[in-house]
């Protein structure tokens, strides 16, 4: 909320070297967020007090545009009578306004002033900036010829006096509040500073003067002087009757009615101001002082046209299908929820949220009723973000007001509204409810000094629940311990337990105060086994050239249509987000491959086409008719079967890892050509994931979608698949508008069989003996059971098993085709003969002739 | 010893004669000094260290010469020939090295030419960044502890102390999943972490959680609805806000410099009570050192300690989080949020693989 300076102060004894800087510190100490510091008034040269005398309406304009003589001061008195303007104006801005005012009486000075404004009438008394002032945001006034005329000054808005935002006309003061020519500076009060103060939201009496300058007297440790304490006399009788149907939603109800208003009395400067100074636009007494008290006192008031109430005020839920037009012209279909004020004609109060424009007070009232109601904070709550109503009453609502405010609030009003609007308060006063004392909290005394880790001055705790309002009590429990009991005020709700009251004295005491000690080291164990995994796999990632991208999970249901899935495809099954940013992507995503496809995409229409991506991330597997989450209450560990049931209901978020490759993977260069990147590399991008995770995978071909069919290899890890891996489907890259011959890799991360220690080969020292071979075999024989079988056959000298050609033509026949190998044979404990080499070899092709049918090609 | 009875000894004996000698001497030296490269080096050879050269037919001459000559003439003609294989082999050694040094020079490249064949990778900042805010706790004998991000309504509000009715519930910031009726939310924090955690570790524990966290916020430069945070817990017997605020110091430092440091701010979370906003003091800050808003800390509440089981007039702990773009963008002042989450190769590959 905006405050002035002047009126926080107004509560405090405070010493001349109090600044607005003093203040702000001293709320960023207690935890009330500064938004901003703004100097008021900051104008300098000549501001008067002006009376408007005459209003000529230039019509020739696109808009309408007045041209106003404005009384400026009394004649003679700077010894200069009469007209200012004579000899600056053309002949016809001259007008012979002076002659009608002759007979002899001096003529006052006016000002000839242009002006866009329309809220103003002749006779009103108005702010002129004459020529020479200079007003905030360094905009200085010149006489200046315009619309024709020569204007003379500008009629200020209280928003360019810097005082609010209200830009919506000029500013009028109430009559009689100044005579022409009197320093507008003064009379307005100008020199100021206003804070925008944001309290945090347990601290809803903080959204007030009075409970701002409360905290400000804590943290200067000055005198506050509460602006509740009033007067409030014994009623006679009832305002108004009342039947409050719903005590939960409404503790408390209080009424009070002021009669005989003079229905057009301004409102005064020194409210309109301060109004203005919190960023609010004056409207009429009635609404401006409600306003002013709930400024003030933090508990917003309710006024109603005592007239136009029909019959008792019911306060009750509001039943279906009831309607409101509230004050801002909005028709409003209620819900069954929300709190309402009735009459016998229906609704006509959105409680604490907003009025009903049937008993809005408008400018004929003279009888006026006022409300004060302590409301449920969390079914305002609901009320205001249900029908986004968030009020002024509601913010403060919310948060809770002082429920023993209601009656000194009203009276605060009706006096207002007494002196200023010359009304009558009846002595009657309508309450419905009782103030509950808030239960005491008792805490030992020393308790701050332990969570704080300071040891506190005697007295600190006393004096700062004190401080803040609350009724202590200190006595000795049965074990010695010394107890601190404290009732907190009626206007802190937030008060239920003793870290409510440590917090209260910590901060009062400034957390600055707090040393900086680290805690006794546990011992750790460091990373998880897993944890090393993801970054060994997310360095070996990049490190080979992939670069890391974090896409949302949101994800649309039409793409698994692009990807070609059958309807009963596992990643269609998607858990929902009921309020997604965008409405077509409101599913949680299965797979990463489409928040990859989609970083591809954006890279290449920004110009980058050869793009390597990853992303390691949690997926989100809808599970089988997954049980709701039960809510196991918080008063205590909740129950083992209640925990198993809450977890369970959170489905599976096995983390994935994901490449997608696009254009080349070598790039041409002046070394040559480069290389596109094809099915292998996302093969290959599978092996690195598993080497990094020290594991290996398995290779096999696979028809899955959204790969290619003949492209697509199945990743098999101990036995299990855990990913897919090759070019992406012709179909699918249209679908998507991707690159041809994209091609990706994606699997289970977490389906990895976790490997702590890696066993240690045997490194043998002996010669190695290199033979080659070269097998015919079947076309459609994978290469992976050759090299399978080589090995088995080979034995324990086989070493090393290295394709290094593969051939297909004629010279070995139709559907056939020709893989030479390397084969590398060493024994661990002497030096290979030739012959023992060559049974080796020998057994390794008959292994393979006998798998696979190959022929030795010649 | 008269020069004309040298000169009578030219051939045969003659050729013993020490003039003889050294005018072979010189010959050889010379021609090795006019061989201009190892091919005239070689082409040369014969005529001074060949058989036939004068040197090697002076050799043979000592035979023929009387038997007390033979010692003085035989040093001389070894000093002779050592003289012309001296003059050969430094001459060779010159020329080879010439050759050698021509070689390299013919061999030299262009070694600005670009080598980037295999364009690099790299890994996001925010990654890198949570890998290492990580490790300071380690350090610290902290655990990483980890959690789902589609998580249970209540431990992401309900055992954190959030009040059913509280405004961070409502749709207006928070993503729910699922039926209407599932009670399951994209975690609005890393916080559930923390009730998971008390709920199944044994005490004390001392954890951070590094993770993607959701908010219904549009995208812009300063918000994104997914994003990233790192969250703090210490639950032990007589741990205190001195505690949290010396650990807070030692990871400030830890990530801005040995400068660096905290100031507490009171604030409200449901969490923790009391509670704090933690500036940290940067000193690179835009426009020179000075304190930056950097997250929320505070005493875990002790509502929260007991809906997870644990005693409160026992054990009382901590808890710290911080957002890891917020982090990012004004430690590697980065100016737009959507850099981060938009997956601009141009973005990521020069942060390689440690921001």
């Amino acid at each position: 909320m905006r405050v002035p300076v002047s009126w926080l102060t107004e509560h405090l004894e405070l010493g001349d070297d109090v600044t607005a800087d003093t203040l702000v510190e001293a709320f960023v100490n207690l935890g009330v967020e500064v938004e901003s510091v703004e100097r008021v008034g900051d104008v300098t040269g000549p501001l008067v007090v002006g009376r408007v005398a005459e209003i000529e309406e230039l019509t020739e304009f696109k808009k309408p545009i007045r041209y106003c003589r404005v009384e400026i001061g009394e004649p003679g008195s700077d010894g200069d009578a009469g007209e200012t303007d004579g000899d600056a104006a053309e002949p016809d801005d001259v007008e012979d306004a002076s002659d009608e005012m002759a007979g002899g009486l001096p003529k006052p000075r006016t000002n000839g002033i242009v002006c866009g404004a329309r809220n103003f009438a002749e006779g009103d008394l108005v702010v002129v900036a004459l020529p020479g002032a200079t007003l905030p945001g360094d905009f200085t006034i010149a006489e200046r010829k315009t619309y024709g005329r020569v204007s003379q000054g500008m009629i200020c808005s209280a928003k360019e006096l810097g005082i609010g935002d209200d830009h919506s006309g000029i500013l009028v003061l109430p009559p009689g509040t100044a005579s022409p020519g009197d320093d507008a500076r003064e009379i307005l009060d100008l020199d100021d500073t206003v804070l925008e103060l944001t309290p945090t939201p347990d601290r809803g009496y903080a959204l007030s003067v009075r409970g701002l300058a409360r905290e400000l007297s804590c943290a200067l440790d000055v005198p506050f002087g509460d602006p509740a304490k009033l007067d409030v006399p014994e009623p006679e009788g009832e305002a108004w009757p009342v039947r409050v149907e719903d005590p939960e939603g409404c503790p408390r109800f209080v009424l009070r009615r002021v009669t005989g208003l003079d229905a057009g009395a301004p409102t005064p400067w020194w409210i309109r101001r301060r109004l203005l100074l919190a960023g609010m636009r004056p409207i009429s007494l009635a609404v401006d002082v409600t306003n002013y008290v709930m400024l003030e006192l933090g508990h917003p008031l309710h006024a109603f046209d005592t007239g136009s109430i029909k019959g008792d005020l019911v306060v009750r839920r509001a039943e279906e299908g009831e309607k409101l037009t509230t004050l801002d012209d909005a028709e409003r279909a209620l819900d069954p929820d929300d709190v309402v004020i009735a009459d016998d004609t229906g609704v006509i109060s959105l409680a604490g949220t907003m009025g009903g424009a049937t008993t809005e007070i408008g400018t004929e009232s003279t009888d006026v009723l006022l409300e004060a109601a302590h409301w449920d904070p969390a079914s305002i709550s609901r009320t205001a973000r249900r029908h986004r109503l968030f009020s002024e009453a509601a913010k403060r609502f919310e948060r809770f007001t002082d429920p023993q405010l209601c009656e000194a609030a009203l009276e605060r009003a009706a006096k207002l509204l007494r002196q200023h609007g010359d009304g009558s308060i009846q002595p009657g006063r309508t309450v419905v409810g009782e103030a509950e004392p808030a239960p005491a909290v008792t805490m030992p005394i020393n308790l701050p000094d332990r969570v704080a880790g300071v040891r506190y001055e005697r007295g600190v705790t006393v004096g700062r629940l004190t401080q803040i309002g609350c009724k202590v009590a200190v006595d000795t429990a049965d074990d010695g311990t010394t107890l601190v009991h404290a009732v907190p005020p009626s206007w802190r709700s937030d008060l239920t337990q003793p870290a409510d009251l440590v917090e209260e004295v910590l901060r009062l005491e400034g957390y600055d105060s707090i040393p900086s000690e680290l805690p006794p080291a546990p011992a750790g164990r460091g990373l998880t086994e897993a944890q090393r995994r993801e970054r060994a796999v997310s360095r070996a990632l990049a490190e080979a050239g992939y670069v890391e991208v974090l896409p949302f999970p949101f994800v649309s249901d039409a793409v698994w249509d692009d990807f070609a899935l059958p309807a009963d495809d596992a990643r269609r099954r998607t858990v929902e987000v009921q309020n997604p940013l965008e409405a077509d992507k409101n599913r949680l995503t299965t797979t990463l491959l489409p928040g990859l496809l989609d970083a591809v995409q954006r890279n290449i229409s920004r110009g980058t086409r050869d793009v390597s991506l990853f992303h390691i991330g949690q997926v989100v597997l809808a599970g089988d008719g997954q049980a709701a989450a039960p809510d196991p209450g918080v008063e205590g560990r909740p129950a083992d079967d209640a925990l198993a049931a809450l977890e369970s209901a959170v489905p599976d978020q096995p983390r994935h890892v994901a490449v997608v490759l696009a254009g080349q993977r070598l790039r041409d260069g002046w070394w040559g050509k480069g290389e596109t990147a094809g099915w292998a590399d996302a093969i290959q991008a599978a092996r690195l994931v598993a080497a990094a995770a020290k594991t290996e995978l398995e290779v096999e071909a696979a028809d899955a979608l959204p790969w290619h069919p003949g492209r697509c290899a199945r990743l098999i890890a101990d036995g299990d698949t855990v990913g897919y891996a090759g070019e992406l489907h012709p179909k699918v890259l249209e679908a998507l508008e991707l690159p041809k011959r994209t091609v990706a890799m994606e699997l289970n991360l977490d389906g990895l069989p976790l490997r702590e220690v890696r066993p240690a080969p045997s490194i043998s020292a002996f010669p190695p003996v290199l033979l080659d071979v070269a097998l015919v075999v079947d076309a459609e024989v994978p290469s992976a059971q050759v090299a399978a079988a080589l090995r088995d056959g080979g034995g324990d000298l086989l070493e090393d098993v290295a394709l290094f050609d593969l051939y297909t033509g004629e010279q070995v026949g139709e559907g056939k085709r020709s893989l030479a190998y390397k084969l590398r044979f060493r024994a661990s404990d002497r030096t290979l003969t030739a012959e023992e080499a060559n049974e080796a070899r020998d057994a390794a092709v008959a292994a393979v002739t006998e798998r696979v049918g190959a022929t030795l090609r010649g | 010893m008269s020069e004309a009875s040298d000169k009578q000894s030219a051939s045969g004996p003659a050729a013993l004669a020490p003039d003889t000698l050294q005018a072979a001497v010189t010959a050889a030296e010379q021609a090795f000094a006019a061989a201009a490269d190892l091919d005239e080096l070689a082409a040369v050879k014969p005529a001074h260290l060949g058989d036939q050269a004068p040197v090697p037919q002076a050799k043979r001459a000592i035979g023929s010469l009387p038997k007390e000559e033979k010692a003085d003439a035989g040093k001389r003609v070894n000093e002779a020939r050592q003289a012309v294989q001296t003059a050969y082999d430094e001459r060779l050694a010159v020329l080879k090295a010439e050759r050698d040094e021509k070689v390299l020079a013919e061999e030299a490249v262009d070694v600005t030419l670009p080598w980037d064949r295999v364009p690099r990778g790299a890994r996001h900042p925010v990654t890198t960044i949570a890998e290492r805010v990580s490790d300071v706790f380690v350090g610290m004998g902290y655990e990483i502890a980890e959690g789902p991000e589609l998580e249970a309504e209540w431990f992401n509000f309900d055992a954190l102390n959030f009040g059913k009715d509280h405004p961070a519930r409502q749709l207006a910031d928070t993503f729910y999943a699922g039926d209407e009726d599932s009670n399951l939310v994209l975690r609005t924090h890393t916080s559930p972490v923390q009730a998971r955690t008390l709920l199944h570790r044994d005490l004390p524990v001392y954890i951070v959680c590094p993770g993607r966290t959701f908010r219904t916020d549009e995208l812009d430069s300063t918000h994104t609805p997914v994003f990233h945070q790192v969250e703090g817990l210490a639950v032990d017997k007589g741990l205190t806000m001195a505690h949290l605020r010396g650990t807070l110091d030692a990871f400030a430092k830890a990530i801005f410099g040995e400068e660096s440091g905290t100031r507490f701010r009171p604030h409200f979370f449901p969490f923790t009570e009391p509670s704090a906003e933690v500036d940290v003091w940067f000193p690179e800050k835009k426009g020179g050192a000075g304190w930056v808003e950097w997250g929320g800390c505070g005493m875990v509440n002790p509502n929260v300690l007991r809906a997870c089981g644990v005693d409160p007039e026992v054990y009382s702990g901590f808890a710290f989080g911080m957002g890891l773009e917020r982090t990012l963008m004004f430690r590697n002042g980065i100016p737009d949020m959507r850099d981060m989450v938009e997956g601009d190769v141009r973005f990521t590959v020069p942060f390689g693989t440690e921001a």
